[in-house]
């Protein structure tokens, strides 16, 4: 039995696709989303369950900006309409929940992130939104416009063609966000590297440790709490930029609550409070969901696993289970993720 | 003992809310209610700078809420408190009522916590460096160049390992402020307190906790804090400790002021031994 499955699975397909994934651009916008949550959450500990409304609004104040052409019709004017509205955010945000107990942020996050999301998709936004359609318009979508067209066809310096091979070969447009976007990465861990060896970063961890204690020894904290929420939720909003460049077109479908959760995944799994985590958190969970999800394709496909236990619409629920086994196994005897530090591991189950 | 300081006392009054010649900090009318309890009262206290004050009471006689209030911690329902500085032959009042913690922080008085409060996943020399003012460096706009706050980080780091050489804690430096004893943390709270060299340092119950041997050398860092010029405000039920090592002694109860004086005047203070110490403990004082 064993040696029959070997022989139907394709080890090759298998390893090349997770490999492909864990490299692309979604890899590298959830491991820039996941960036700014280090922040948050690893090094000031604000619980911030919302990342996903920071994405939505670098995505659709870019998109936005851009299609209503308010800003001229530039799209670096546009990006930054998109990272200022990201700065709204969190500002509407923190102002009122940041000076509460730490869960009452958590909550703020959560609620902030549906109502952007909700409201996005209203009709009564139609004209701005392109509610349930998001952006850019049916028409622009049939005609193949899209509001990425500048970055990744103008801007393009890399000439049409596939680059690469076997699994890894990516078309110049593909090529190109991918490059952007692990750029992005590398920037802004770059920049989270620089801050926490600084006394600014000292404030902000010992933030972490006890909100009191950093008071008591003359730090404005809600002034920290604020900064800190506002440089990750920007990082964050990249994040969605990106992704939106990468699909062409936004829509609410993206911003699901469940991405936050995903990103919380990478984080933890790489380690929090780790520059590294992010990175390597990122490129091992789309590693693993890919692997698992090919596998089972694969298992299913040639029949050794039987329809009538698991049928092949089935198996992105499955992944999603056996991510989840992966999580748990990895608190119960590495809380500090992949490459975090023992020492400063924020979550302890034992 | 015999190494009180009394003398920048005079010859105050050892009478609840008594004039001191030289107060730091003054307060007035300071009232806190929780529901229909008034934790905390005071009608007028002042507290004299440059010696040992302690803050005595059975357990609920808000001394602890009074720290809160007056660091900023907690509001009070109504009040004022004034803090007094004095540098370079000028002397100057500052309010404090209604700033909030890290502004009355900065304005030279610290505090520390009856939990002791260390930043468990810091190393101790960062838990120091953490404690010191205007660090430049701090402010988001200096971050990212270390040019800026560089020179300044380094004089904050001999100023750390001079205070941690002196607390008997240079050897645990790189270690995480997890690893540390309950004693140990005491000690690291009260030398990180230091790193802001302030004019006035809250201790709530520095002793608490901590092993006798312990118990001896932070006593003797108390006194050489007030030697050194600092004043001293602190909380404690370690009679031994507050008739060893204090100038003066406040008595609190239900809230209110209720008695203060030096050791000896509060020791055979009759409404002291009555309200709060009781006979039996009355009886022990007679040896000290």
């Amino acid at each position: 039995m064993l040696m029959n499955l070997f022989a139907e699975i394709d080890v090759g397909k298998l390893f090349g696709l997770a490999l492909r994934t864990s490299i692309g651009v979604q890899a590298a916008t959830f491991s820039l989303a996941a960036v700014g949550l280090n922040l948050h959450y690893g090094y000031t500990g604000l619980l911030n369950f919302g990342v996903v409304a920071f994405m939505a609004a670098g995505a659709y104040g870019m998109a936005i900006f851009f299609t209503q052409g308010w800003l001229g019709g530039s799209i670096l004017l546009a990006i930054a309409g998109g990272l200022a509205f990201a700065v709204i955010i969190a500002l509407s945000i923190g102002l009122p929940s940041l000076r509460l107990r730490a869960d009452y942020l958590a909550l703020t996050t959560i609620a902030i992130a549906e109502v952007l999301r909700i409201s996005f998709r209203s009709q009564r936004l139609l004209d701005i939104t392109g509610g349930p359609f998001g952006l850019p318009s049916i028409e622009d979508r049939n005609a193949n416009v899209s509001f990425a067209d500048v970055i990744t066809v103008d801007w393009n310096p890399i000439g049409k063609g596939n680059y690469g091979a076997w699994f890894l070969e990516f078309d110049e447009k593909t090529l190109w966000v991918m490059i952007i976007g692990w750029s992005l990465v590398s920037l802004a861990s770059l920049l989270i590297w620089g801050l926490m060896r600084s006394p600014w970063g000292r404030v902000i961890k010992a933030i972490r440790e006890d909100e009191d204690a950093a008071r008591a020894l003359g730090k404005n904290v809600f002034s920290y709490k604020l900064q800190s929420l506002i440089i990750g939720g920007v990082i964050a909003s990249l994040a969605g930029i990106v992704r939106a460049f990468d699909m062409g077109f936004v829509e609410t479908q993206q911003f699901r609550p469940q991405t936050t959760f995903f990103i919380w995944t990478v984080l933890i799994l790489g380690g929090a409070a780790s520059i590294w985590g992010p990175i390597i958190g990122s490129m091992t969970f789309w590693f693993v969901i890919i692997f698992s999800e090919e596998l089972l394709r694969q298992m299913v496909d040639s029949g050794w696993i039987p329809e009538a236990i698991l049928q092949s619409n089935d198996i992105a629920s499955v992944r999603m289970i056996l991510m989840g086994i992966m999580l748990a196994t990895l608190m119960i005897w590495r809380p500090q993720g992949l490459v975090g530090k023992k020492e400063e591991a924020q979550i302890d189950v034992r | 003992m015999s190494d009180n300081k009394t003398s920048e006392l005079g010859n105050v009054e050892p009478t609840p809310g008594s004039t001191k010649i030289d107060p730091i900090l003054t307060i007035d009318n300071v009232v806190r209610s929780f529901g229909g309890l008034r934790a905390v009262d005071i009608d007028h206290l002042e507290v004299q700078r440059g010696i040992i004050t302690a803050f005595i009471g059975p357990n609920g006689a808000g001394k602890t809420t009074l720290f809160n209030l007056i660091t900023g911690f907690d509001k009070p329902d109504s009040g004022k408190w004034t803090f007094h500085q004095l540098a370079n032959a000028k002397s100057w009042t500052t309010d404090l009522s209604g700033l909030r913690p890290h502004q009355i922080a900065n304005k030279g008085m610290v505090r520390t916590f009856q939990l002791t409060k260390s930043l468990a996943k810091m190393t101790v020399l960062d838990n120091m460096l953490l404690g010191a003012a205007e660090q430049k460096g701090e402010s988001l706009r200096n971050a990212l160049l270390p040019s800026r706050w560089r020179q300044q980080e380094n004089i904050i780091l001999g100023k750390a390992e001079d205070l941690l050489e002196r607390f008997k804690l240079s050897h645990m430096r790189d270690e995480y402020a997890a690893t540390l004893s309950g004693g140990q943390r005491k000690l690291l709270e009260m030398a990180r307190a230091l790193m802001s060299e302030p004019k006035l340092i809250l201790l709530d119950e520095p002793m608490a906790g901590v092993n006798p041997v312990l118990v001896e050398s932070l006593l003797v860092h108390i006194e050489n804090l007030r030697d050194e010029g600092v004043s001293v405000l602190f909380i404690e039920h370690d009679m031994d400790a507050i008739m060893g090592i204090s100038d003066w002694i406040v008595v609190l109860a239900e809230g209110q002021v209720i008695a203060e004086g030096t050791p000896s005047d509060v020791s055979k203070n009759p409404a002291v031994i009555d309200a709060y110490l009781g006979t039996a403990i009355a009886e022990e004082l007679k040896d000290v």
